[in-house]
């Protein structure tokens, strides 16, 4: 690990503060070199405003900035990279229609009599992905690749000779598990090059496998620096939520699987499927009862999701709602039927950035009206405010624009919409993604909750410990197939593994 | 109970917060340059049993225009543009003309000019929103062959420039009810409309949720297409109207040159008014302010005695102006650069 003992950098008594909001308060951070420095906390902690800090997007209102020991001032991201202070953001921010090529040296090319030439620009590329031990065809678009690659793709951007930090901003939200362990075979190489890097995510697992140290933040405060190896996970746990965790444990434990009815199925898929997209597999949800859909990143949970509510046209068999085919299956016959989805991915097909918390939560159950029917504005009012108090959504207000809700937030709100619109099943994909370990809980609780109300829920997850917490049933997925069907006490981390990983299946597999 | 005072300040932060406080300074100091300007630019008398006047004329000018942007304010809401309407008010004017001719009662020649406005409306919505061409291409197809249709209808019978007499279109466009002229009252109504269907109907969420995020907005069960569509016929009608107006107005259809860029304008107006051509929002009242401080503008240039070729320099100085008084990051940076000025002066 070498000098470890001397800060790189370091940020000391760091605050800023954005109208109505002291975001954060005299927080140090020192980033050591050689060690991978996580940054947890809950949503809103303030760990981005500190990033962005650092990396010159944003400048502290006090606070100063040390690089090995003397002060520098860093006002622009130039700066920031100038003093070998590079970030990966958590969204990619590159162009999927580019080359790879292109992507790497956009902004840097190499002339030649003034030109682009193409040709040493994919050989700096090249050389540039060499560093990550990555070899693959630098012409062709970046967009071809898996996300884990274009993850790997934009460290390569932001790695220079110079790089003494780098800050990796939840680089595996959307990586699989085989993503993450190539990921971190690069981190703990960059880390043995004495790059100082700060890893930001919300996988309590993955903070254990690769961190040295850890800080917590909470409400825009440092809450503590501990090295990882001294830190116990309930306390790490603890200190991000500032509560004893005692209580999301046992509502995890405390599920009562018991007394499930044999309801008829509100909503069944009858050999549905599409072509390319996932094979035809037959699932019916129950009212009172929650089918989690396991499966690895690309298994086809998010079609079968998808697929059942409409946005996906299949090419055979049906659904059925309450015994009766359904003959048009689109989202907006899908809604009108009580059926709603929340999508995974909430920037792109959740959320509607512009509009305000109030008219993205009436959205659902106003379409579900037609548009002649508008809902009177004061009916609007106390649904939103219903819908804020009920799933603790923190605004200051109905009326702000959602696009500035920090993530999990954001999350809610796609939640309180599909919830406003009074639905009998509920399709939740990834309902927890992103999200912080509180909000988490409040999640998990609400699912069982409206479980017990009688709503029919379907549950895609990549997160094993939350179907098995949430599950009556579960759907196991690979490749596209559904490969198993488990119940009750069956439901466990091993078996949904197994299942996974082909071995036995517990109900029929499909041809 | 609140104290008067703070309710007052809080009003007033409330208030400077707006988005309309920009725009309307930018009216108000263009007012207050004419009246300097200009004496008895505020006088309202009446003449003929008409009122008459500077403001008058500013807000009779602008009623073509704003019924434009009005339809350009609910198309860009929905990420979208309408470049056709300059090229409708041609296709309109060319019809009127025509039917008149062949002698259709004026009535029914009003419903027509009305209904080869929606008429380019069903066909630009079809192009954007059943074919799924971009906006911007496929409303120039009709910018671009409207102008020729209108000189073809001419030629049905052979007129070029042809002019009419119509009481009842020359009513609604430079008559007067009482003491306020007809287009004005036209105008308000049309506004009134569509303000009701905006924003007492839930067809402005849904345009503004097309508009925000369409992918977003059809998993919440919106038709997209359907909501998109009807953005273009509102536009294509309000082209209508305006194209009723302004052909009663010099009593002829000249296809070539009536209400040339007055799509410009009418974009213009909704980005002045706070829109943003990035959709999911639509300011209808807001886009009626952007209309007057061009017209008001365009009207005090004339006005100032100023020679006519400087008309369109002042009218893009001024307009550009306005645009950087709402930029966030413009006032932030003047701001900046004002406080460092005194801070270093401060210094002893």
């Amino acid at each position: 690990m070498g000098e470890a003992t001397n800060p790189r950098i370091e940020l000391l008594g760091v605050s800023k503060t954005f109208p109505g909001v002291r975001a954060l308060e005299k927080v140090d951070l020192r980033l050591r070199a050689g060690e991978v420095h996580a940054l947890l906390g809950e949503n809103g902690a303030g760990k981005s405003t500190l990033i962005k800090i650092m990396t010159g997007a944003l400048r502290a209102d006090e606070g100063e900035i040390r690089l090995d020991g003397r002060p520098v001032e860093i006002r622009t991201t130039g700066d920031a990279q100038a003093l070998g202070i590079s970030t990966v953001y958590q969204e990619v921010n590159l162009v999927p229609t580019m080359s790879v090529t292109k992507n790497l040296t956009l902004g840097r090319q190499p002339l030649r009599f003034g030109l682009i030439s193409w040709r040493s620009a994919s050989a700096l590329a090249r050389q540039r992905l060499r560093r990550l031990n990555l070899d693959i065809d630098v012409e062709r678009q970046l967009g071809s690749y898996s996300v884990a690659i274009q993850q790997l793709v934009a460290i390569a951007r932001a790695l220079e000779d110079d790089t003494r930090v780098l800050v990796l901003d939840e680089p595996t939200a959307s990586l699989d598990a085989n993503e993450t362990n190539l990921l971190f075979q690069i981190v703990r190489d960059l880390k043995s090059h004495g790059i100082a890097i700060v890893f930001i995510t919300h996988f309590i697992d993955q903070v254990y496998e690769i961190s040295d140290r850890i800080s917590v933040l909470r409400n825009g405060r440092l809450v503590g620096e501990a090295l990882t190896a001294e830190l116990p996970r309930l306390q790490l746990i603890s200190m991000m939520l500032g509560r004893a965790l005692g209580h999301v444990e046992e509502q995890a434990k405390a599920k009562a699987r018991a007394g499930k009815t044999e309801a008829a199925p509100v909503l069944e898929a009858r050999q549905l499927g599409r072509r390319r997209t996932m094979a035809p597999f037959d699932l019916s949800l129950r009212p009172g009862e929650v089918v989690g859909l396991s499966g690895l990143l690309g298994s086809g949970r998010t079609e079968t999701a998808k697929l059942m509510f409409g946005a996906i046209h299949p090419d055979s068999g049906q659904v059925q709602l309450e015994g009766r085919p359904v003959l048009r299956n689109s989202p907006r016959h899908s809604l009108r039927n009580g059926i709603v989805l929340c999508p995974e991915d909430r920037k792109a097909e959740g959320l509607i950035g512009e509009l305000s918390v109030r008219e993205n939560i009436v959205l659902a159950l106003q379409t579900k009206r037609g548009w002649l029917h508008r809902l009177p504005l004061d009916e609007q009012n106390r649904l939103a405010e219903e819908m804020i108090k009920a799933l603790d959504i923190d605004t200051p207000d109905a009326d702000k624009p959602v696009g500035q809700l920090s993530g999990g937030n954001q999350q809610k709100v796609v939640l309180a919409r599909a919830l406003a619109s009074r639905p009998k099943v509920l399709l939740l994909d990834e309902p927890t993604r992103g999200i912080d370990v509180g909000a988490h809980a409040e999640i998990v609780a609400l699912i069982r909750r409206l479980c017990a109300e009688g709503l029919a829920l379907l549950v895609a997850s990549s997160e094993l410990d939350e179907l098995v917490a949430v599950s009556d049933r579960v759907a196991v997925l690979r490749d596209r197939n559904m490969v198993g069907e488990m119940a009750g006490d069956d439901i466990t981390r091993e078996n949904i593994i197994r299942t996974i990983a082909g071995g036995r299946s517990w109900t029929k597999p499909q041809e | 109970m609140t104290p008067p005072q703070t309710r007052g300040t809080r009003l007033l932060r409330k208030l400077a917060g707006h988005r309309a406080v920009w725009p309307l300074l930018a009216l108000a100091v263009i007012l207050i340059v004419d009246g300097f300007v200009a004496p008895g630019f505020f006088t309202i008398r009446i003449v003929e049993g008409r009122l008459f006047g500077s403001l008058i004329d500013i807000l009779y000018r602008a009623v073509p225009t704003a019924l434009l942007a009005l339809g350009m304010a609910v198309v860009i809401g929905t990420k979208g543009i309408d470049l056709s309407v300059g090229s409708v008010i041609a296709v309109v004017g060319a019809t009127i003309a025509w039917r008149i001719h062949e002698g259709d009662p004026h009535f029914v020649i009003l419903l027509v000019a009305l209904g080869v406005g929606l008429l380019c409306g069903i066909w630009n919505g079809f192009l954007v929103a059943v074919l799924d061409i971009q906006p911007i291409i496929a409303t120039l197809i009709l910018m671009v062959s409207g102008r020729g249709i209108g000189l073809m209808i001419n030629l049905i019978y052979g007129g070029t420039n042809p002019s009419f007499e119509s009481p009842l279109l020359q009513g609604l466009s430079v008559g007067h009810l009482g003491l306020i002229p007809t287009r004005l009252i036209l105008g308000a109504a049309i506004f009134a409309v569509l303000w009701l269907l905006i924003r007492r109907t839930a067809l402005g969420l849904f345009l503004e949720a097309v508009g925000g995020n369409a992918a977003a907005a059809d998993l919440a069960g919106i038709n997209a297409r359907l909501i998109k569509y009807s953005a273009y016929l509102i536009s294509g009608v309000c082209a209508g109207w305006a194209g009723i107006i302004l052909t009663a107005d010099t009593h002829t259809s000249d296809p070539v040159s009536v209400a040339l860029y007055s799509e410009l304008d009418a974009i213009l107006a909704v980005v002045i008014g706070g829109g943003s051509l990035a959709g999911g929002r639509i300011y209808l009242g807001m886009t009626l302010i952007g209309v007057l401080v061009i017209q008001a503008l365009t009207t005090s240039i004339l006005t100032s005695g100023l020679p006519p070729e400087y008309n369109l320099l002042v009218k893009a100085v001024v307009v550009l102006f306005v645009l950087l008084l709402q930029s966030n990051n413009f006032r932030k940076a003047v701001f900046s650069l004002f406080r460092r000025g005194t801070a270093r002066r401060g210094r002893p």
